[in-house]
């Protein structure tokens, strides 16, 4: 049995919103009676595009993570509802019944994902429901999928032995993993929204002129022991990246231009150690 | 009878049949006739037949022959003349000849004969049938925003969604680019900007206006206390009264002060379509009652108008260059992009959507070998997308970085000697001046990092790595010269230095051009549809670019605006208010044309006394509005009317207000980004030309109208509705646009209506446009598709560029011939008059960007409860009312106090706005930023004299032209105190109350202390 999965690559986003512009367009005074009733017109973001800023003037960089349902496998939401409102269909997307669900506010704190949104005017529980009145209409996209400009967002429809396999093979991760949810939404690159870096730019003085030094070695150290290399370019820039968050002591190691230093960082968010003058 | 006279009988018969037949027909036409009961005809007047046509309570009936009692009567000079126009398909230049000629003539009441003129034509449309049925029962119908093409999906009358067009297999087929190895082909879908997926909800939006109103201490015929404007409340009135009031004003006022009593003034956009546009009917109206023109300043070319012009000409093109196959150069062969004050990802280029992004994510392929790095204060989106190095000078100040490039290059040889030596003019007085020959300051990195704060050591990186690959320059969203940092008070310096670099770099060469892949795609040149400022109906010769193509490919009555009298817009205020001002002209027909200064009032007229505007943008988009709000309670302006779809801004500041509607609810028809004009082959920020027929996918809401209908009917009360609208209607306009263009020999219009949309095919690959300035690097004549400059300005034709010598010149002749000491004939680092150097920098420690929004299109999709408004990077939720978002650094914010989402007052002098405070490492200390172009105008008190919680952050800037002698916008920067907002809603604006003619009020709230310390 084939099912929908969803697809986003966290280095193709740029914040364009069109993903949850479209979702806006699609349910705000539109009612898809057995899928979803309307959307407020304002409060709720059923595609909502997570941001991380990473790094300090001007050693930055941006992330843009869309986050949705991840019509969970093992859905916290439907262990939580004890009135049959919210079913999984045999294509792996979650509904949340807009008739069962009315008045069941419970079911937004069931989800660790922060996507059920309380719809106060109709006293409902609501989530993004994959866009299935389409998909059930013929439609091979989602909206937001259609909508996406850099096509960083896809759902593809296929047997869970194969999506398991690409999740393996390409890297794919998903949100709180730790939560044991088993979504069906995955990301690739989202190192770039999970994790950090240290990075920084290597000077030298030479006859009163400072100039950026390009091809310095630079060694990150865990203790005592050289975790991952670098070179720097020729603006002196260089950049250990996918680090853990609050992951401790490091040193950073550079030598060139016949000098070496040392630099000694407390990594808890990304860190630019700024200008270091051999 | 003769011949003629019995085929003109027969024609006419058969036309009686027609009306009757549809009237039997279709609803929507008997609704029509029973409109009006009148008795109308045709007639030959040299052998005096015709047949009437008898209108009565919904009933039609006709007859052979000429009545003395008819209330209208169409005569043709003869029977054959009758017989040729009336035959179809008309033949519209007949039509126009005729009427110039006085052979066609109208006789009657000038309504009643124009509803008589299009309900005939509509005999011959209603019933058409437009978009496609889909399988779920709805129907397809197409329109354009000003983001891009959507289908809107209707159903019950309602518009159910909008999304972007993916491309059917027979559609017009797609370009693949060949680069290093890569085949590049976009996919076969359009894309929307975020303000053209917003759209349904700006439809839907509760502050449409949806009847014409009239505000409550309004009395046209008794007291009208101008100095209520945006304080008082509004009534509903009926259409005829709102008519009857503007229409006896228009003739009141010209009766009683002549002219130029009249200003119209419009924003720079419109909603889209040709038809509808302002430089269409609103150009085609105002010329028709006359009236003072409220000239523009060139504002999104500002710095390549008044500056670049001078060192390579491309008036034509407001001083930004030329755009043709840099797509595929950059992508062969070029190694770096510098993008200079340049965020296509926020922009949009003008109209593009996500078109860009499409190409510019081809960047992140390792085997183009492409590296991009950004100067821009602000960490923008590009940035954000296509990684590199972020270079962050002090907001006005790049020109200096700019020059300090110029000057390693000089002192390392790293630049095209050769080049400079054969293509350009004048290098030796620049260089002189960059080493410090010339004044004893070398224009060395360390001497710009004093100004930029940018490290000296990362611009010498940068200057030697630009000097030794070959670059794409990539200055403002266009990437060739539009947007960015000129805009603000330096933006002449930093056009001009920008095409300096380029100068030294040999301009031209393979992989050395101006572009970041905005313009320039290989798309069909030479497949003829309009552009918007081709001026559609305007008929308007002079201020549109009609003459370029459209005048000779649609026939239309020219029109003409008798009124010599011009407002400088950025003085609008003054002139208005105070009676006086200057300004000097944005014409794009040579370099010269912008040292002609005008004066306000022009000798001879009368000062401006009512002002019909167009929508309510200028609070948000302009500078130092608070300068407007004073406007508009001037005693000066005795009568305000606007003409708006929603309710905000300005509309709040009229006296009387019309509603109109959106054009998805009226019938239209253009191509995306397809400008024309200034923006000459602007589809070459597209993937696929696309042009659409904007179907009217619902019906008006409420009383709304087409802006088209509202001018008829007040033309009609000024006997001008048959000049204004040639007794046709806007499905019949759109039809004579189809005919001018391409379209017809590829789609049948009846066809077009109901598919909605046709893509013209790519360029076959031998036949694409050549690369910008190759010509020029080769030594050859001139051979891209654009006929700029005017044949008088080269010295032999197609050869050189349009500056007097022919080549760049880095000493610009023209220059030499205007003597301007704020504009020497080289370029020169002046720093900012509003910035680190003011006197009051110590008050106003910050410098404030106000750039273009992301999510919004200028005022378009911002407020009106918009979807835009759940996003938070645009609006923030705080307490129940949406904010605008101001950014400021985070170390900027920590010393004051602020964390994310604190509502903080951002002030200086000319006002203060609340705003949403965002704590961000995209900006560097002493620099915030917040988008401008709010849609929302809230003050929290008396208007001038509160603080605004709407977000018009432009209350805040400047409005001080850049150099004294231009007409130039400075305003995208300034400087600001931001702090967390203690609740106090009085703030005076000094702006205004300086223009306070009431000296006590400004004493009185300054002892009341609602003046920031000085």
């Amino acid at each position: 049995m084939k099912k929908w999965n969803m697809i986003i690559d966290v280095a193709e986003c740029t914040n364009c919103q069109l993903c949850t512009l479209s979702a806006m367009d699609e349910y705000v005074g539109n009612d898809w009676p057995g899928y979803s009733a309307p959307m407020p017109r304002h409060g709720h973001r059923w595609i909502d595009i997570k941001q991380k800023e990473r790094g300090q003037v001007p050693m930055i960089d941006i992330a843009y993570a869309p986050t949705m349902c991840n019509h969970c496998d093992d859905a916290p939401c439907m262990k939580a509802d004890k009135t049959g409102a919210i079913s999984k269909r045999d294509d792996g997307i979650v509904i949340i019944d807009p008739v069962k669900a009315k008045g069941h506010k419970e079911l937004v704190d069931a989800c660790p994902y922060g996507h059920i949104w309380w719809n106060d005017e109709l006293q409902l529980p609501q989530a993004w429901p994959f866009d299935a009145h389409l998909l059930d209409q013929g439609w091979q996209q989602t909206r937001g999928q259609q909508a996406c400009p850099t096509g960083a967002m896809r759902a593809i429809k296929v047997e869970d032995e194969d999506m398991a396999r690409m999740a393996r093979d390409e890297g794919l991760e998903v949100m709180k993993p730790e939560a044991g949810t088993k979504p069906r939404v995955y990301y690739r690159n989202l190192w770039r929204y999970s994790k950090c870096f240290i990075g920084g730019s290597v000077s030298a003085e030479a006859n009163g002129v400072v100039d950026c030094v390009e091809g310095a070695g630079v060694r990150l150290l865990k203790d005592g022991a050289a975790v991952a290399t670098a070179t720097t370019d020729n603006y002196g820039d260089f950049k250990f990246d996918r680090l853990d968050e609050d992951s401790g002591r490091y040193a950073v190691e550079i030598s060139g231009n016949g000098r070496k230093k040392t630099v000694e960082a407390n990594l808890g968010v990304s860190l630019s150690l700024g200008e270091i003058r051999l | 009878m003769n011949i003629a006279a019995l085929k003109l009988s027969l024609i006419l018969l058969g036309l009686s049949w027609l009306l009757k037949f549809q009237a039997w027909r279709h609803p929507e036409y008997r609704a029509r006739i029973k409109e009006k009961n009148l008795t109308a005809q045709f007639m030959a007047r040299d052998e005096e037949i015709g047949r009437w046509f008898t209108f009565r309570d919904g009933t039609i009936s006709s007859g052979f022959g000429v009545r003395k009692d008819a209330d209208v009567t169409v005569g043709f000079k003869n029977a054959a003349l009758g017989a040729d126009l009336l035959m179809p398909p008309i033949n519209w230049l007949d039509q126009i000849n005729a009427q110039k000629e006085f052979q066609l003539t109208v006789q009657g009441d000038d309504g009643l004969a124009n509803w008589f003129a299009q309900t005939v034509m509509m005999g011959q449309t209603v019933g058409l049938q437009m978009g496609t049925p889909m399988p779920d029962g709805s129907m397809r119908y197409c329109n354009m925003t000003n983001g891009g093409p959507v289908f809107v999906s209707v159903k019950d009358g309602k518009i159910v969604r909008m999304t972007p067009i993916d491309l059917a297999e027979d559609d017009g087929a797609s370009f693949t680019i060949e680069a290093r190895g890569l085949k590049l082909t976009p996919p076969r879908k359009t894309t929307l900007a975020p303000h053209g997926q917003n759209a349904k909800s700006i439809v839907y939006s509760p502050d449409r206006l949806l009847y014409p109103m009239k505000r409550v201490d309004f009395d046209p015929n008794g007291a009208r206390n101008p100095q209520n404007r945006g304080k008082s409340g509004y009534v509903r009135i009926s259409w005829d009264e709102a008519i009857t009031i503007v229409t006896d004003e228009i003739k009141r006022q010209k009766y009683t002060y002549g002219p130029g009593c009249i200003a119209v003034s419009h924003g720079s956009h419109h909603t889209w379509g040709n038809v509808g546009y302002y430089l269409s009917a609103l150009f085609r109206f105002s010329n028709a009652i006359g009236m003072t023109r409220v000239h523009h300043n060139p504002d999104s070319w500002e710095g390549w108008y008044w500056g670049a012009v001078h060192h390579w000409g491309h008036t034509l093109r407001v001083g930004q260059s030329e755009t043709y196959g840099t797509v595929e150069d950059c992508l062969q062969n070029c190694d770096m992009i510098v993008s200079w004050a340049a965020d296509p990802e926020t922009t949009s280029g003008s109209y593009g959507a996500q078109e860009g992004t499409i190409r510019r994510q081809w960047l992140k392929n390792p085997k183009l070998g492409i590296k991009v790095v950004h100067v821009d204060p602000y960490y923008n989106a590009t940035a954000q997308f296509l990684p590199g190095k972020w270079f962050a000078p002090k907001p006005t100040t790049s020109p200096a970085m700019a020059m300090a490039i110029a000057y390693v290059w000089i002192k390392e040889g790293l630049y095209d000697k050769e080049y400079v030596k054969t293509h350009t003019v004048g290098f030796d007085k620049w260089a002189a001046y960059l080493t410090g020959e010339e004044d004893g300051t070398p224009k060395t990195p360390e001497w710009q990092e004093k100004e930029t704060g940018v490290p000296a050591r990362d611009v010498r990186a940068l200057a030697r790595e630009w000097g030794t690959k070959r670059v794409y320059l990539a200055p403002g969203g266009w990437g060739n010269g539009h947007g960015g940092a000129c805009r603000n008070q330096t933006g002449i310096q930093w056009a001009r230095v920008m095409v300096c670099l380029s100068s030294m770099q040999g301009l031209g060469k393979p992989g050395c051009n101006m572009g970041n892949l905005q313009w320039g795609t290989p798309v069909d040149f030479n497949f003829y549809f309009p552009g918007y400022s081709e001026g559609g109906m305007s008929g308007d010769l002079e201020n549109t670019a009609m003459p370029v193509a459209l005048y000779q490919r649609m026939p239309q009555l020219p029109t003409m605006n008798s009124n010599g009298q011009l407002i400088p817009r950025i003085w609008m205020p003054e002139a208005i208010a105070d009676g006086k001002a200057e300004g000097y002209r944005w014409v794009g027909k040579s370099i010269e044309h912008q040292f002609g200064k005008f004066m306000y009032p022009a000798p001879g007229h009368s000062p401006v006394k009512m002002l019909y505007k167009y929508g309510g943008s200028i609070l948000g988009t302009m500078n130092n509005t608070n300068r407007h709000v004073r406007m508009y309670q001037s005693e000066n302006l005795e009568f305000v009317v606007n003409q708006s779809i929603w309710f905000e801004g300005e509309a709040k500041f009229a006296d009387v207000v019309l509603p109109a509607c959106t054009n998805f609810e009226r019938t239209d028809i253009s191509e995306w980004a397809g400008l024309g004009g200034y923006g000459h082959h602007g589809q070459q920020q597209l993937n696929h030309r696309v042009i659409i027929f904007q179907a009217p996918a619902i019906k008006p809401l409420g009383e709304s109208k087409s802006d088209y209908w509202i001018f008829n009917e007040i033309c009609k009360r000024l006997g001008l509705s048959n000049y204004f609208s040639e007794g046709i209607n806007e499905i019949d306009w759109v039809k004579r646009i189809y005919l001018s263009s391409d379209l017809k020999k590829v789609i049948s219009f009846k066809k077009l209506l109901k598919r909605g949309y046709y893509v013209v095919p790519a360029e076959k690959e031998k036949l694409r446009a050549p690369v910008s300035f190759r010509w020029f690097w080769e030594g050859r004549k001139k051979d891209v598709p654009e006929a700029q400059p005017l044949p008088s300005d080269y010295k032999e034709y197609l050869s050189g560029l349009q500056t007097q010598s022919g080549k760049l010149e880095f000493e610009c002749n023209s220059l030499k011939r205007f003597k301007d000491p704020e504009r020497p004939p080289i370029v020169k680092y002046e720093p900012s008059w509003e910035g680190p150097h003011s006197p009051e920098f110590g008050r106003y420690p910050l410098q404030l960007l106000t750039p273009h929004s992301k999510y919004s299109f200028h005022t378009q999709g911002d407020g009106k409860s918009s979807f835009l408004n759940n996003i938070a990077d645009h609006r923030v939720l705080v307490g129940g009312w949406y904010y605008w978002v101001l950014r400021l650094n985070a170390d900027d914010a920590a010393e004051r106090g602020i964390k994310r989402n604190d509502l903080v007052k951002v002030f200086n002098d000319r006002g203060a706005v609340i705003c949403a405070a965002l704590p961000t490492e995209r900006l560097t200390r002493g620099v915030c930023h917040g988008y401008e172009s709010s849609a929302v105008y809230a003050p929290m008190g008396e208007p001038g004299k509160s603080v605004d919680r709407g977000g018009c952050l432009n209350l805040l800037t400047p409005h001080k032209t850049q150099t004294k002698s231009t007409h130039s916008l400075a305003g995208a920067q300034s400087i600001v105190q931001v702090e967390l907002w203690d609740g106090r809603t009085e703030h005076m604006s000094e702006t205004f109350a300086a223009m306070e003619k009431d000296k006590d009020v400004k004493r009185t709230l300054q002892e009341a202390n609602l003046v920031p310390a000085k």
